[in-house]
């Protein structure tokens, strides 16, 4: 018995490493990786016109060198650590959590650094210049669709199935404003100019959308709060697919995209490159709408965490704690479960009308169950109420689903007619069950206190309650 | 006859009944709760004890009575038709809970700042100047932080107050518990069982704290606990329920002696819980053939109307 | 028949990196009441649940009957004969007060449902005129009155009890005390008990253990912790 104990011991000791022996297994990784890939995965042969070439496809190899990489040093953070056994030096384990402490605290500034630099790092990919620039744009969206939901579910504690709604009223609120009710009021001249009024009073209208939910179905706790919030945002769809005079129905809307400031992305006279007489290139554009929704992704987390250091967003996490208790202590649960649902509505009305700036084109096809489903996904794996942890389980998802849009040359092993992108959700299916077994709270599973005396101390997961609904 | 409590009292509860479907929990209860003193609600379990705190605090709307909160300004809130939250916000009734409810997952400073949500609210200007980082919440926040310092200076927590509510022992959950409920500047301290699940040891410093709240803060205080060495030790005034209605009323030594409430609530004492004159007491008590009916018919008032409307809330018809 | 019904060695209990319980070594044995006394904190309830193998121990051994439970499933340890009052109580709360008790008597396949029923009524009278009433609605102290009850129905063999005086009136606290020495005086049973009311448990105790910070510091026979100075001191006078 006692063989055994010590047996485990060892086993753990041995998966404790220190930063530079993880440094120099995932250089190793790396190494193995591209030896294995290079002979697979880099060449290919194509036949064009009789004549067989070979193809190298280096941006691949990079890619997936670095998602075993990074899949690796994930391993190591969160699955291959263990507690110390009992009765070892405590020196050991304090310097494991030192490390530990150093790579939480500056994580979260690194990745904002990588934000920023993001769209230049893209451009040096050959082929993946405009393809990158853009799934970038795509994750940023629902990383920010996250945060915003994270403030009902994950600070708030109330189970939202339907927040894509807010999504819908963002993005037609834009559309409809731009197309017809603004030129109608104020002329055409003011098109240009549209996406910057129009995004405020998006937020806005979607906050009213989430007080005018909130209303009914404020008693209403758990399983009952996540049906009905579901019905309202089928309601949502159903509304904008049959009240055809408003809405044109499933046709949709075309909508003007965005300007910077007033000047349009084109090849034509008044546009930003002729503005300043710099040569037109569609990836202008991207670069503007990447920096847009970084801006408003970022201008998420900041109020978010602005609001839980004050008494509004200390009270949605006591309402998740513990309801009656609030009550007790003379909180008024009825609005302060209406903020949460309004500020959350508010955030996915931004989102929702920057994808209508974006895509140039909204239907009800775009607000789908299934999208309120991937984001509640996000912010559930990423660990609720974890803004961090939402980062990196936005990646991980819709990252993934890009990821299968790249596996084309699966095609040559898989049977007739069966295209790997069509597996993407059985295998985010798959990870999430495998994700839930060894990480059951999510990702980054720690809440940082509000407040402090003397010491921050981070607040483990199982001590946290995941609020009723 | 007129005891000490109901000269000026803090609490008037009057002709209180309550009625969950066929069963009647509290049947006709009347009784005074004093300024600055302790008051004991004891009595078997399921006499309702936990029921007329329910319905003091609003978590319950009574089916039938008054419930009275006297401010010493003059000003008098009628409790049974106010919403438990106005309750605490605007009648300053704070209340704790038998099975502890804290804030699990935040810690203890955190959980004394949520008890001061309204203060700080109103300061930060329902959040929006507390978006900005208005000079005036800050100044506000930082007296919020005082305020817990002095609570958890008073309950021995100082030292884990940055550690998450539920990692703290059973005892001083009990005690933060408490802190909380008093950083809500409360008029009126209602404790469910505060000392369930404490050691003698702790019981006695729990004895200390709630004097300390009555004397030193001018809290009057409302109690429901088993543990005699806290009732009796520091109640001034103590009324014993059974089966939803009052059958004793007065100060600790007339309760201990009261054969009704031996025979329904103390059972006959050992020898180590009680001194041996108070022993020799309760034996004499129980050879006397009990008074006939055992009713509230000494204790009975003419229910008295509030002589004021109190107008500073609205309220909104039973909730639930 | 081994004479020693529970018995661990060197059980050690985590929860995550924080260990609770530090290598505790007790026994239980046959037809004995054993208690464990000591502050708030210092693992009483956990070294309960331990024995139920929820948490489970990370290392030692408990031994029921001399089959090793350390690693059994929680349901195959009640099967073996242990029932348990935990702390919290855990009644079903949307059952009624009978349908609880019937939940209790599942493990005996509500053999001896009428006359166990019976005794737990005789035990608390309240008991049975709540019986149709649901067990949310019942006060606190119905419902660990009731909780009792529902681990008495399995008739185990041993019978842990986490604070069973919590909560409740004085005189039933005596009628509980006096239960537990009743069903140990006639039929044997071994009981565990967990108490903050030390004087009740220690007076009732054959053997008795005193727990401080996840270690057994003292043991002996409740008499002769009753008499130990520095016990009385700690656990059962208040004041300094």
């Amino acid at each position: 018995m006692a063989a055994t104990a010590k047996d485990t011991a060892f086993k753990a000791e041995s998966r404790n490493l220190s930063p530079q022996e993880i440094a120099r297994d995932l250089i190793g990784t790396a190494i193995i990786t591209l030896l294995l890939l290079i002979p697979i995965v880099f060449y290919r042969t194509v036949m064009n016109q009789g004549t067989l070439l070979l193809q190298t496809r280096l941006p691949l190899v990079l890619g997936l060198t670095a998602a075993v990489v990074v899949g690796r040093l994930l391993l190591h953070l969160f699955v291959w650590q263990r507690a110390p056994e009992a009765g070892r030096a405590s020196t050991a384990s304090a310097t494991r959590t030192d490390w530990r402490e150093t790579v939480g605290k500056w994580i979260g500034p690194a990745m904002l650094v990588a934000a920023i630099f993001l769209p230049w790092i893209v451009q040096f990919i050959p082929g993946w210049e405009r393809r990158g620039l853009g799934i970038a744009i795509y994750i940023m969206s629902y990383i920010m669709l996250a945060w915003g939901l994270n403030i009902v579910v994950g600070l708030a504690g109330l189970l939202d199935l339907g927040y894509v709604a807010f999504y819908a009223v963002g993005a037609y609120t834009y559309a409809l404003l731009t197309t017809v009710y603004m030129p109608l009021w104020f002329g055409e001249g003011i098109v240009p100019w549209t996406f910057y009024i129009v995004l405020p009073l998006a937020g806005l209208l979607a906050a009213l959308w989430g007080v005018i939910l909130g209303f009914p179905v404020l008693r209403l706790r758990g399983d009952y709060l996540a049906i009905v919030t579901l019905a309202f945002g089928e309601i949502i769809r159903l509304v904008l697919i049959n009240w055809f005079w408003f809405t044109k129905g499933p046709q949709g809307i075309n909508v003007p995209k965005a300007t910077f400031f007033g000047l349009p992305f084109a090849d034509e006279p008044g546009s930003f490159s002729d503005f300043f007489g710099i040569p037109y290139n569609r990836l202008h554009f991207f670069f503007f709408l990447y920096y847009v929704i970084l801006g408003l992704a970022l201008l998420t987390y900041a109020m978010t965490n602005r609001l839980r250091r004050l008494p509004i967003g200390r009270a949605w996490e006591a309402l998740r704690e513990d309801e009656i208790a609030c009550r007790a202590l003379g909180i008024n649960t009825t609005s302060t479960k209406l903020t949460a649902f309004a500020i959350g509505a508010m955030f996915g009305g931004f989102s929702g009308s920057f994808f209508a700036a974006r895509q140039g084109f909204v239907s009800p096809e775009s607000f789908v169950y299934i999208e309120s489903a991937l984001i509640l996904a996000i912010v559930v794996l990423g660990g609720l109420g974890s803004q961090l942890g939402i980062v990196f389980a936005a990646i991980l998802i819709m990252g993934s689903f890009e990821l299968f849009r790249e596996l084309g040359f699966l095609q040559a092993i898989l049977p007739e007619g069966v295209e790997p992108i069509q597996f993407r959700m059985l295998c985010v299916g798959l990870g999430m069950v495998l994700m839930m077994r060894f990480r059951p709270r999510g990702l980054v599973t720690r809440r940082d206190p509000t407040v402090y005396l003397k010491e921050k101390k981070a607040v483990s997961a199982d001590l946290v309650s995941q609020g009723h609904g | 006859m007129t005891a000490a409590w109901s000269h000026d009292p803090e609490l008037k509860v009057q002709h209180l009944t309550m009625r969950f479907g066929g069963l009647t929990a509290i049947g006709d209860l009347s009784f005074d709760a004093g300024r600055k003193q302790i008051t004991a609600l004891i009595g078997p379990n399921g006499a309702g004890k936990t029921t007329v705190f329910n319905c003091i605090t609003g978590f319950y709307k009574p089916t039938e009575g008054l419930i009275v909160h006297r401010h010493p300004g003059g000003q008098e809130f009628l409790l049974e038709r106010m919403d438990d939250f106005r309750i605490t916000r605007h009648s300053k009734v704070a209340r704790t809970f038998q099975n502890i409810r804290l804030f699990g997952g935040m810690t203890v400073l955190e959980n004394l700042m949520v008890a001061q949500h309204n203060v700080l609210m109103a300061a930060s200007n329902w959040t929006v100047g507390g978006l900005f980082g208005s000079p005036r919440y800050r100044h506000k926040e930082a007296e919020a932080i005082e305020r817990c310092k002095h609570w958890l200076n008073k309950t021995g927590l100082i030292d884990r107050a940055d550690d998450p509510a539920a990692d703290l022992p059973y005892g001083a959950q009990r005690r933060l518990e408490i802190a909380r409920a008093m950083c809500t500047e409360p008029r009126l301290l209602c404790l469910d069982e505060p000392a369930a699940g404490l050691n003698p040891r702790e019981s006695d410093e729990l004895n200390k704290l709630l004097l300390s709240i009555r004397d030193e803060e001018n809290v009057a205080i409302l109690l429901i606990e088993h543990d005699m060495s806290v009732v009796m030790g520091i109640s001034d005034h103590i009324v014993v329920l059974d089966y939803g209605r009052k059958i004793s009323d007065g100060t600790p030594a007339e309760i201990k002696a009261d054969p009704a409430v031996i025979r329904a609530y103390l059972g006959v004492d050992d020898e180590q819980e009680a001194p041996a004159a108070v022993q020799a007491d309760i034996a004499k008590s129980i050879a006397e053939p009990p008074p006939p009916p055992l009713t509230i018919a000494k204790n009975a008032r003419k229910p008295v109307i509030a002589k004021k409307r109190p107008e500073p809330v609205k309220h909104k018809g039973g909730r639930k | 028949m081994s004479d020693i019904l529970l018995r661990g060695t060197g059980v050690e209990t985590f929860y995550g990196k924080i260990q609770a319980l530090k290598g505790i070594d007790f026994e239980v044995r046959n037809g004995e009441i054993a208690t464990l006394i000591g502050s708030n904190g210092a693992g009483k309830s956990t070294l309960m649940m331990t024995i139920f193998g929820s948490p489970r121990a990370r290392s030692g051994k408990i031994e029921f009957d001399g089959h090793d439970i350390t690693q059994l499933p929680t349901h195959d340890i009640a099967r073996r004969g242990i029932a348990q009052s935990p702390e919290g109580r855990r009644i079903f709360p949307r059952m009624t007060v009978l349908e609880n008790l019937q939940m209790g008597a599942t493990v005996n396949k509500m053999a001896f449902f009428d006359e166990d029923v019976g005794q737990v009524y005789k035990l608390f009278p309240i008991l049975e005129k709540r019986s149709m009433q649901r067990a949310g609605t019942l006060s606190g102290g119905e419902q660990q009155m009731l909780a009792i009850g529902r681990a008495l129905m399995a008739r185990p063999r041993l019978l842990l009890l986490d604070e069973p005086s919590l909560g409740l009136a004085p005189i039933i606290v005596k009628a509980i005390f006096e239960a537990i020495r009743e069903l140990n005086a006639s039929r044997g049973l071994s009981v565990f008990l967990v108490e903050q009311n030390a004087f009740h448990a220690l007076r009732l105790a054959h053997r008795a253990y005193v727990m401080v910070n996840g270690r057994i510091t003292m043991t002996g026979t409740g008499k002769e912790l009753l008499a130990k100075p520095e016990v009385r001191a700690a656990y059962l006078e208040g004041g300094h």
